[in-house]
């Protein structure tokens, strides 16, 4: 990639960094928080679906997986298979899409 | 099999990439450094053993190899520091082809300062008078941090990066690119940017640190390649990288 696009790349796997601290710290926190009392997985659907809120919230975490993981992955791909240029890059571009996919369905199903 | 008393056991890498280690038995002395280790072997048990050095005082950087599987200046490295039993293994630094026993080839290295824009490009001539630069500018501070780097090759050696891409330019040839970029009086900065960012260049860093902890001059091309980072992200929206 150009220095311009390797620049990018990196600005954004932090800032995708920064917001999935935020995210995994509250996603982690309500999980603990939701099942203590043995809240069943029928209850939380039952109080997420609907919620615009949760919706947005695990919508922005999908999309900083999407970035983040990629991007990670493409210089481990790299370092340890040898993929530079063009194969590391669409592999990565594949990676994203695929979670993006993935996730997206998640959000759906747990939030609409 | 242990080394005679008030011996060391002194296994040393001989050959090229390819080659082995060979064992000698050295007397164990007071103070002695590594250096003299390697010299007492050069001197009384083999005259073929090839190794570099010149100064003896930590000042010229020549003497860099790695000692227990760490790169040290072996001039400055006691013996009862790195070796606490009686066995000592020394080899040529990682990370850079071995031309023969202890002598590696540091082209590649020195190259990557050259691809980095090491080289400094001057605002004004000789005719000009001098720059003042205030000492306690930040900018200044952020060169004096960097500065002192004597090219010996152990922060390139202990960087794992390096080991996994060899076009990596380094802790090294980066922490010189930062140097230059602080410099008030440089004005090659817009190609610099441009030649530390590629896929070998400072993003390429995991900041594992090991060229820090290394450093016999304790500088941190650690915290050059991260301000190389944070410069390089601002050009990028700024738009000009």
């Amino acid at each position: 990639m150009s220095a311009r696009a390797e620049a990018r790349a990196w600005l954004a796997q932090r800032l995708s960094a920064a917001v999935l601290a935020f995210c995994v710290v509250v996603h982690l926190i309500t999980m603990i928080v939701a099942v203590r009392h043995g809240l069943s997985a029928e209850a939380i659907l039952g109080r997420t679906r609907g919620s615009l809120a949760w919706a947005a919230f695990y919508g922005v975490f999908v999309v900083a997986v999407a970035v983040h993981a990629p991007l990670g992955l493409r210089v481990v791909a790299a370092e340890w298979l040898g993929w530079r240029g063009t194969i590391a890059n669409v592999a990565a571009v594949v990676v994203g899409i695929a979670l993006l996919g993935l996730g997206a369905r998640a959000v759906v199903a747990v939030a609409l | 099999m242990h080394a005679p008393e008030n011996q060391l056991e002194v296994r040393v890498w001989r050959g090229g990439a390819t080659g082995d280690y060979q064992t000698f038995h050295v007397p164990r002395l007071a103070s002695q450094t590594v250096l003299d280790v390697v010299t007492w072997i050069q001197r009384h048990l083999d005259a073929s053993l090839a190794y570099r050095f010149a100064c003896r005082v930590g000042m010229c950087g020549s003497c860099a190899m790695s000692v227990n599987g760490v790169a040290r200046w072996t001039c400055r490295t006691h013996i009862e520091k790195v070796c606490h039993g009686d066995r000592l293994d020394i080899a040529p630094l990682a990370n850079l082809p071995i031309i023969r026993d202890l002598v590696t080839d540091m082209s590649a290295f020195f190259d990557k300062w050259a691809q980095a824009k090491g080289q400094f490009v001057p605002t004004s001539t000789r005719k000009d008078p001098f720059a003042r630069v205030p000492p306690d500018s930040p900018a200044r501070a952020a060169v004096d941090a960097a500065i002192e780097c004597i090219g010996c090759g152990v922060c390139y050696a202990s960087c794992e990066v390096v080991a996994w891409n060899p076009d990596y330019l380094g802790p090294a040839a980066l922490n010189r690119a930062w140097s230059l970029l602080r410099d008030v009086r440089d004005a090659g900065n817009l190609e610099r940017l441009a030649a530390v960012s590629g896929d070998a260049g400072c993003h390429a860093c995991h900041t594992h640190t090991s060229c820090s902890e290394r450093c016999p001059k304790h500088l941190s091309p650690t915290g050059s390649i991260a301000g190389l980072k944070r410069t390089t992200a601002l050009a990028m929206l700024k738009g000009t990288l």
